[in-house]
């Protein structure tokens, strides 16, 4: 089983390497922690196709809001 | 030859769109007419007779705008470092020391801390503080990134808060000659993104001016995979039976991709379309640029301003001059002076002036290069007056004119601002075929490189998921 919070953190450090990022809090939105924009959201997405080859359609970009959502939208696409 | 993605030129905002799309793995191809890139920023170089060697110039950038401090972040600038996946020390910033507004009888000043204006506002028009606040509150809350937005005149906004004419012309002026299309006017949502990037945020160069920001783009390309050729003229825009763009013919080739990005112009772009029948209306306004080269640079006791917006008369004229150049209004910009610390070596000055296309355009060779030489003579005698102290003795200088920015850049009437007519999203009436740089309406050199960016995340990335 893929440690998807991992992952996604591993992505934002890479997107955001300014940011720190080893205090999230995972019931809160990414947004508000750290400073993401909706151009950083469409780098997560597309580093999670060229990385995992997991795909996000641009409808579901709202459930990469925060780490839990993260994880239990995209930990199926893991499996 | 089939593509992911193909795009005509390899100015600031083509090589932008080329990494972020060879970044996420598409086939991307960036065709350059010329034999380098950079398009309206690029560079060139002279020898050096008296000592040997050689001298390198900057073409198009006086300063890049939006400058930011190390961390800072909401940025346009820091957006393009983080979507180019670039540091900020790559760029190697050098701030400017300030820079001033100057008309008759009276000056104002600004650097890349905001408090400078303010104050400078505050004493010579006292009057006015409170609806120039309101005017900074109206830019502030204003979302010029919104994409859906509309013309508005930038002067009926001003008037109806502002009540000093010459305030109004004084803001105006650096704002308008620093990228406005349209004449005497510009689009509002452009009016607020100039005053961000200008008064909020202010300029910087390059330690090694534009070179450096090219080469880090074309570095990052090439890492990306991105491939790009040069001395490739696209001749023709490809459509299909249903009127969508598929490819370009290019040097004898066919290059086909179902998305086409094209940074050469607005109008240039419909040229090269059979499919489009509208032609977009290409601006008036074009411009003149004497470079100087003296023995020294100024002293740092004699240091003034980084870049003077010169005007000789209390109402500012943005249109093209009357008599093929306005020796009465001028851009004056002293790239040596972002650095202070380096004092030694030669000093570099150099003058734009409005200019009018159609007269150089018309003049016989003989002619003019001796008009050139007028406007040599001309910026020079401004230049004493602006430094009157300054001393140097003159090693080079060289005039370049709207018909060779037009020769250069191949933008139609050596336009630098391109065309009156926007298009915000990019799109253009035929599917598939996206407008970015200039002529999508971002400004700059960090506008345009975020342009690229965003059409190139908008219409070469996202349509995909």
């Amino acid at each position: 089983m893929a440690d998807v919070r991992q992952i996604v953190i591993d992505i934002i450090s890479d997107i955001a390497p300014d940011e720190d990022v080893t205090n999230l809090d995972d019931k809160l939105s990414l947004r508000e922690q750290l400073d993401l924009d909706s151009m950083d959201f469409l780098d997560i997405v597309m580093e999670l196709r060229k990385r995992h080859k997991v795909e996000v359609p641009q409808e579901d970009y709202p459930k990469l809001a925060t780490l839990e959502s993260c994880v239990s939208y995209l930990s199926p696409k893991f499996a | 030859m089939k593509y992911d993605a193909i795009v005509i030129g390899a100015g600031m905002s083509g090589l932008a769109a080329g990494i972020r799309l060879a970044m996420f793995d598409k086939k991307v191809v960036l065709l350059e007419k010329h034999s380098i890139p950079g398009g309206l920023n690029s560079y060139y170089q002279r020898r050096n007779f008296d000592k040997g060697g050689i001298r390198q110039f900057d073409v198009g950038l006086h300063a890049l705008t939006n400058f930011i401090k190390k961390g800072e972040k909401g940025k346009p600038f820091s957006k393009l470092l983080k979507q180019l996946r670039l540091s900020y020390d790559d760029f190697k910033l050098c701030p400017q020391t300030y820079s001033k507004i100057l008309f008759p009888d009276i000056e104002l000043k600004f650097s890349n801390d905001f408090e400078l204006l303010l104050t400078e506002v505050h004493e010579k028009f006292p009057q006015q503080i409170d609806q120039f606040n309101q005017l900074v509150e109206k830019v502030r809350a204003f979302n010029e990134l919104d994409l859906s937005l509309g013309y508005s005149s930038s002067r009926e906004t001003l008037k109806a808060i502002l009540s000093d004419e010459m305030l109004i012309e004084m803001i105006l002026c650096p704002l308008l000659i620093y990228g406005s299309a349209w004449e005497d006017d510009m689009d509002f949502a452009q009016f607020v993104i100039m005053f961000k990037s200008l008064y909020f945020e202010g300029f910087s160069r390059p330690h090694g001016g534009v070179r450096t920001i090219i080469s880090l783009l074309m570095k990052k390309l090439e890492e990306a995979g991105g491939e790009i050729r040069f001395k490739t003229a696209v001749s023709e825009i490809l459509t299909n039976d249903q009127g969508e763009a598929i490819g370009v013919i290019a040097g004898d080739q066919e290059l086909l991709a179902p998305v086409i990005l094209s940074s050469i112009g607005y109008p240039e772009t419909v040229k090269l379309t059979p499919q489009m029948k509208i032609m977009p209306r290409v601006g008036a306004m074009t411009f003149l640029e004497s470079i100087f080269v003296f023995d020294q640079k100024i002293p740092l006791e004699q240091i003034d301003s980084t870049i003077v917006f010169y005007n000789n008369a209390p109402k500012y004229d943005y249109r093209p001059a009357k008599n093929y150049f306005d020796s009465n209004s001028a851009v004056v910009c002293f790239p040596d002076n972002y650095e202070t610390s380096l004092r030694s070596g030669e000093g570099t000055v150099r003058i734009t002036y409005m200019a009018n296309y159609d007269q150089w355009k018309a003049l016989p060779k003989a002619d003019y290069d001796i008009l050139k030489e007028k406007v040599g003579e001309s910026a020079l005698s401004l230049l004493k007056k602006l430094n009157p102290a300054f001393e140097g003795k003159l090693l080079f200088k060289d005039v370049f004119s709207p018909t060779t920015i037009e020769r250069y850049t191949s933008h139609l009437k050596g336009t630098v601002y391109g065309s009156i007519d926007k298009t915000r999203d990019g799109r253009t009436p035929v599917k598939n075929l996206y407008i970015i740089g200039t002529d999508q309406g971002f400004l700059g050199i960090v506008g345009s490189m975020l342009s690229g960016i965003s059409m190139a995340n908008l219409h070469g990335l996202m349509n995909e998921i």
